[in-house]
């Protein structure tokens, strides 16, 4: 069976630390035997205790003494608890990080990647439990990806610090106990390959069905979601619906996305963020600009309520974006109901 | 108690070398340089100049090596000249002409070159240094990260949260305080709590206080404070109580008279003239005359480019 998401991860960082000498880890809570909030860095700080380095609880200073190690050509991976508290470091990531790669009239490598643990579920609350990653799109030199059971992170992890564009990668929360799909098999009916130039977006499809009824987009952390749905779709419905999940987020690979869009003709982009001002809000544009004249339906946005996110599980499911909605929506684009 | 503005009236300057008397008359007169272009409406956006505070990158001019980083503020114009022999390249990021640092996208807050960078939001810089001071304490020891900031950054959490952990981690960290009174247009009695002094010993960080405007005895109080940064890797305030004889800006100075002549009184620019007239008079002609002839030059540059391969 294959490895949980966090082992991935704790694999992956492992991997990056052993590779890179110039790679510094650090965040709250890292070192051993605590291991970070999630587990996520366990083992690190044992092996590299030079380089693994718990801090103040200073998001704001710890990105921005990220950015240092990054201006000195070094590397650097922060980890935000929770990613709610990214906002204490939206500075750092607006205005130096991001801008120091083009604002001094060349390009500087900024080899920098904020981790940010994401997303509801869990019962965490309102300051706890939010999918910020809508605050990070359209920011100039900034990268967003997010963690999904189909990329391995230390693909993922180490694409990110090649680029020299500084990034964030946001990690459901939920996902970290669950499996990692390998090999191209999601389960009996379901595959996956990924496709691209950089193998950055999984495409999930029905066993050699080259033509689906929708496409599902969705960011990494509902992918086991939608594939939940488009399994659901085709066993109770008889919808056949291909899900594709990027790995990058913005920059938007649309011409990945676009082919696959383009001969279902039907699309739905799923998220948990609140609603406004969304990632699939900017796809959506971006899909319409270029298939206006052959999509049968217009692009639909599925996502969490326009409300705080409340605590009690009863509540929390009130607001946070569910299997039924996304199930509902394909449904609804695809026989016009 | 805040620093207050009623130190007694300073004692004759120290007689300076040639270099150093033609760096401070070569940054006084590029600032007001560019206070004349914007008056006569030559310059685009803004500018903050350093006039009446050249004399501390000029101190620490010296006491600084290649290796070492320096971060400047929206003030940088004297800092960028007391570490680079470079009035056109200043001057031509400014205009946005030929031959700019930073082709023109920076512009007068927003400049990297080499070990020295300059950024427009206040504070951000500090916790950046640190980051560069921990890889300096691994890689290059005996080296270190320099930050000048001003009395009203120390409103920004940012510094807090870097010059904790500098303390915590032993960085070797200096902070430059060009602690001038007035924070834009908010005397520093009325946005500062406390002292400076004593936040930097909340943490448990070494802090000197220097009152003087001559350029000699800072260097000297500077030389010890910065040998011990780098020898035993712990970070420093320092904080020179200075005086801005000119606007936030340009044009937005709302000081009473008396708080603008206070200033003057203080100015090093004036009290050398009176001290040294002979060595004076010569320089001061001959840098005027430097900065006009740069001014001249670029002005008569073709607009910068910034091509695609350097847009990041």
């Amino acid at each position: 069976m294959a490895e949980r998401v966090v082992e991935n991860l704790n694999q992956a960082l492992h991997a990056l630390l052993t590779d890179d000498p110039a790679l510094t880890v650090l965040g709250e809570d890292l070192v051993d035997p605590y291991g970070g909030a999630f587990k996520v860095t366990r083992g690190l700080s044992e092996r590299w205790p030079e380089r693994v380095l718990s801090t103040p609880l200073s998001e704001g200073g710890i990105v921005g003494v990220a950015g240092g190690l990054a201006l000195a050509g070094q590397s650097a991976i922060v980890e935000i608890m929770f990613s709610d508290f990214v906002a204490l470091a939206f500075d750092q990531i607006l205005n130096f990080a991001s801008k120091s790669t083009a604002m001094y009239g060349r390009r500087v490598p900024m080899r920098l990647v904020v981790r940010c643990p994401s997303g509801g579920n869990r019962g965490y609350g309102p300051t706890h439990s939010q999918s910020p990653l809508k605050h990070f799109i359209g920011i100039p030199g900034l990268s967003v990806h997010e963690v999904s059971p189909f990329h391995d992170n230390r693909t993922v992890l180490a694409g990110m610090l090649a680029t020299g564009r500084p990034g964030l990668l946001f990690e459901d929360k939920v996902l970290y106990t669950t499996r990692m799909y390998a090999d191209g098999v999601v389960d009996e009916l379901f595959r996956y390959d990924l496709i691209g130039p950089d193998a950055d977006v999984a495409r999930v499809r029905v066993d050699e069905e080259e033509q689906a009824d929708c496409v599902l987009v969705v960011p990494g952390g509902l992918a086991a979601r939608a594939v939940s749905v488009a399994r659901e779709l085709l066993l109770r419905d008889d919808i056949v619906c291909q899900v594709l999940v990027p790995s990058r987020l913005w920059p938007l690979d649309v011409d990945t996305l676009l082919p696959p869009i383009a001969r279902a003709g039907r699309v739905v982009v799923a998220e948990e963020s609140t609603a406004g001002g969304t990632w699939g809000a900017e796809l959506a544009q971006a899909v319409h600009r270029r298939l206006w004249g052959s999509l049968r339906a217009p692009v639909r946005l599925v996502h969490s309520a326009d409300s705080v996110i409340p605590t009690a599980a009863h509540l929390e499911r009130t607001v946070l974006v569910q299997d039924t909605d996304i199930h509902q929506a394909v449904k609804e684009v695809v026989r016009g109901d | 108690m805040t620093a207050t503005r009623t130190e007694a009236a300073p004692i004759a300057p120290t007689r300076l070398t040639d270099a150093d008397l033609d760096l401070l008359l070569l940054i006084r007169h590029f600032e007001l340089a560019l206070l004349d272009m914007f008056g006569r409406g030559e310059l685009h956006g803004t500018t903050h100049t350093c006039l009446g505070q050249e004399y501390v990158p000029v101190a620490l001019r010296p006491l600084l090596d290649d290796g070492d980083f320096v971060f400047s503020n929206h003030r940088g114009h004297g800092h960028y000249l007391a570490r680079f022999d470079d009035p056109h390249g200043l001057l031509a990021e400014v205009m946005g002409r030929e031959g700019a640092v930073c082709h023109g996208v920076g512009g007068s807050q927003h400049i990297l070159r080499d070990r020295y960078l300059s950024t427009g939001v206040q504070g951000e810089s500090v916790p950046v240094a640190a980051g560069v001071a921990l890889h300096l304490k691994r890689t290059e020891p005996g080296r270190l990260a320099l930050v000048y900031l001003g009395d009203g950054t120390w409103g920004e959490g940012a510094v807090y949260e870097a010059l904790n952990m500098a303390a915590l981690w032993g960085l070797p960290l200096v902070l430059v305080v060009e602690n001038n009174g007035i924070a834009q247009s908010t005397p520093t009695t009325a946005q500062l709590a406390g002292s400076i002094g004593g936040r930097a010993r909340a943490f448990g960080v070494d802090h000197l206080r220097i009152t003087s405007t001559d350029t000699e005895v800072v260097r000297a109080a500077l030389t010890p404070a910065l040998g011990r940064v780098r020898e035993r890797s712990t970070p420093h305030v320092v904080e020179l109580l200075t005086h801005r004889v000119g606007p936030h800006s340009k044009g937005d100075d709302s000081r009473r008279p008396e708080e603008i002549a206070h200033a003057r009184a203080h100015d090093w620019y004036v009290r050398y003239a009176q001290a040294y007239p002979e060595q004076f008079e010569a320089h001061d002609k001959r840098q005027r005359a430097y900065v006009a002839q740069v001014v001249a030059d670029v002005a008569g540059r073709p607009a910068s480019r910034w091509t695609e391969e350097n847009r990041g």
